[in-house]
């Protein structure tokens, strides 16, 4: 799933491993202070290699990029689809 | 002149005039006045006052806002500490202030709890947002910023300060690890404060964006420019997301924007960045680190209307110079001449004047300059000479310049091994005293590599110890979880020995080379 994707990212870089009892759905990832400046730039070279997207300049917002739920909103409106596969890639299996 | 009266002017001037706009809501300056008397009165109440220091530790927001003015209102001086810090560094600091009280966010439980075993000078706490206060009971004292503020008059407490006591402790890396609290008094900051308005040329109709830290003393100084002449402070929390402080420009219609080269340097490699979008910025500034000759060169691609200054200072003075104009076009690599209401001469090592083209530390005498370090006499003793006059004390910088015949300032080198990222100041040491702390490190050695983005990036050169597996994700994890973040390795090294000379005494020089980080190698 997406989302699990997403969220083992954001634990295995950012929290090394270690889930909080409080990263839930929403969290704001800034608020939570598990991004900062340089945090968010990792994340969109992750989002680009993994799903094949192109994260313009002007959709670095944190209505896009700053929960769980901002992320798989803005990739699933990128074409990227529930289970995670990269947009416009061909359905495996 | 007190620092917080300021405010009360501005607030007495244009009192219905938006002082601060803050995560979409819109305080007037006599909100921001009346809400934080309401807060004096409060900490007041629970017996703040002269000789007291009360620790915020909180990201930008309305509320760090109210206590920096409450605070000294209530006659007692308020230190701002990084919200990135983790427990063992806050407990610290809250130890070497001595603090009395600690304004935080209510969802810290766990943090509270370390402070409440460790810190003993801490009486009671105020707790903003949700899961604040009452939900919880503890050892000591939690209240709730909201409804405690609000069962306070809205009138002003009474004087009880005179300008020459202390408004804040600022900490500031030091080249031997250890945090320094850099005194402050209010005619300290009072004095930097109108140098800086001064040369800006800040009126009341300016709209400054701020998404540098309040307990960074360029973010403070947008604060308490904007107070000091009733302009409005746009209030950000990061630059995390750069597009959103150019949406934020646009609709506020900011006209001041401060900052330092990272976020130029981020916001110079955005390309579908609308220039039209930054057209009402009348003003940028930069501080924090130098501002290299090409950003210069291309910010006023991207703020088409605007004036650029670099500037430099330090925690210590706050500010020392500026370059603007024609003047920055003609002398790129400068950081300018000496902001109003100083004196600054360059010194050889025996105390004695350089001659132009000569390299020679940076001295600095004004009102604008720190009372010393906190309880630090032999660090202030090194840091504030006997001058010119027998009665005062100079600044000794620490930082070497040379300067030309029409005096403007070039900087050479630093005295200490300082690195400066993201427009922060580390020291080397204390990353290596939190790296060493893992059993499986061997021995450490820290310094700053280029980097055209933080300046200088921090890089760790590791020895494992024998028979030990390290990697580079357990150093930069251990880190996280001990340091701020912008004290995070962003390169880990592993050697099987590091560079150090006969008496064992580390080169930290040799640490940066390293094919792919050396751009003299590089060739670029």
């Amino acid at each position: 799933m997406l989302k699990d994707k997403l969220r083992a990212f954001i634990v295995e870089n950012y929290l090394y491993g270690e889930e909080p009892s409080d990263l839930t759905d929403d969290t704001s990832f800034l608020d939570a202070g598990i991004i900062d400046s340089t945090g968010v730039m990792e994340l969109i070279l992750f989002l680009e290699q993994e799903f094949g997207i192109s994260v313009g300049d002007t959709e670095m917002v944190p209505e896009n990029l700053d929960s769980l739920d901002c992320l798989c909103r803005y990739l699933q409106g990128k074409g990227v689809d529930a289970s995670g596969t990269a947009a416009g890639a061909e359905p495996q299996g | 002149m007190l620092l917080h009266d300021l405010l009360r002017t501005s607030a007495a001037r244009f009192p219905d005039k938006a002082a601060c706009v803050c995560e979409g809501q819109r305080w007037t300056y006599t909100h921001l006045e009346e809400a934080s008397n309401r807060l004096a009165h409060g900490l007041a109440d629970a017996g703040i006052g002269p000789g007291d220091r009360v620790a915020v530790w909180l990201d930008n927001s309305i509320e760090s806002v109210l206590s920096v003015f409450a605070i000294l209102k209530a006659g007692a001086a308020f230190v701002m500490l990084n919200p990135t810090l983790k427990a063992p560094k806050l407990c610290y600091l809250l130890k070497d202030c001595a603090a009395s009280a600690v304004i935080l966010r209510g969802r810290a439980g766990a943090v509270i709890e370390v402070i409440e075993r460790e810190v003993d000078s801490v009486r009671f706490f105020l707790c903003c947002g949700p899961k604040a206060a009452e939900e919880q009971a503890g050892a000591k004292p939690r209240f709730a910023f909201e409804s405690y503020v609000g069962s306070f008059p809205a009138t002003a407490p009474p004087r009880s300060a005179i300008d020459l006591d202390i408004a804040a402790l600022v900490y500031t890396s030091g080249s031997t690890g250890q945090p320094k609290g850099v005194i402050a008094t209010h005619q300290s900051m009072g004095s930097a404060v109108a140098s800086i308005a001064a040369y800006l040329g800040n009126v009341p109709e300016d709209v400054i964006l701020n998404p540098l830290p309040l307990s960074f003393t360029y973010g403070l100084s947008q604060l308490t420019t904007a107070a000091r002449v009733g302009a409005t402070v746009v209030l950000e929390r990061s630059f995390a997301y750069p597009y959103q402080l150019v949406q934020r420009v646009a609709a506020e219609q900011v006209t001041g924007f401060p900052g330092v080269p990272t976020i130029f340097a981020t916001l110079l490699q955005m390309k579908d960045i609308d220039p039209g979008l930054l057209d009402s910025v009348r003003y940028v500034t930069s501080a924090g680190a130098a501002l290299p000759p090409a950003h210069v060169e291309r910010l006023p691609g991207l703020f088409r209307n605007a004036e650029i200054f670099n500037m430099y200072g330090q925690t210590e003075c706050v500010r020392v110079t500026y370059l603007s104009g024609e003047a920055l076009r003609q002398r790129p690599g400068s950081v300018g001449r000496g902001m109003p209401n100083q004196q600054l001469s360059l010194m050889d090592a025996a105390g004695n004047p350089v001659a132009p083209g000569e390299t020679g530390e940076l001295v600095v005498r004004g009102a604008h300059v720190m009372k010393g370090y906190w309880n630090l006499p032999e660090k202030t003793e090194a840091k504030l000479r006997p001058g010119r006059y027998p009665w005062e004390r100079e600044l000794h910088t620490g930082d070497l310049f040379r300067v030309d015949e029409a005096g403007y300032l070039y900087f050479v080198s630093r005295q200490d091994d300082i690195i400066k990222t993201r427009g922060e100041k580390v020291s080397p040491i204390e990353v290596e005293n939190c790296i060493a702390e893992l059993a499986s490190v061997q021995d450490v050695g820290v310094t700053g590599v280029p980097d055209p983005i933080l300046g200088e990036a921090i890089k760790a050169v590791v020895v494992a110890a024998e028979g030990a597996a390290v990697t580079e994700k357990a150093i930069i994890g251990h880190c996280r979880s001990r340091l701020e973040n912008f004290m995070v390795p962003k390169i880990v090294e592993f050697r099987a020995s590091l560079p150090k000379v006969p008496s064992g005494k580390l080169i930290r020089k040799a640490l940066i080379e390293d094919g792919a980080a050396n751009p003299e190698r590089n060739g670029t």
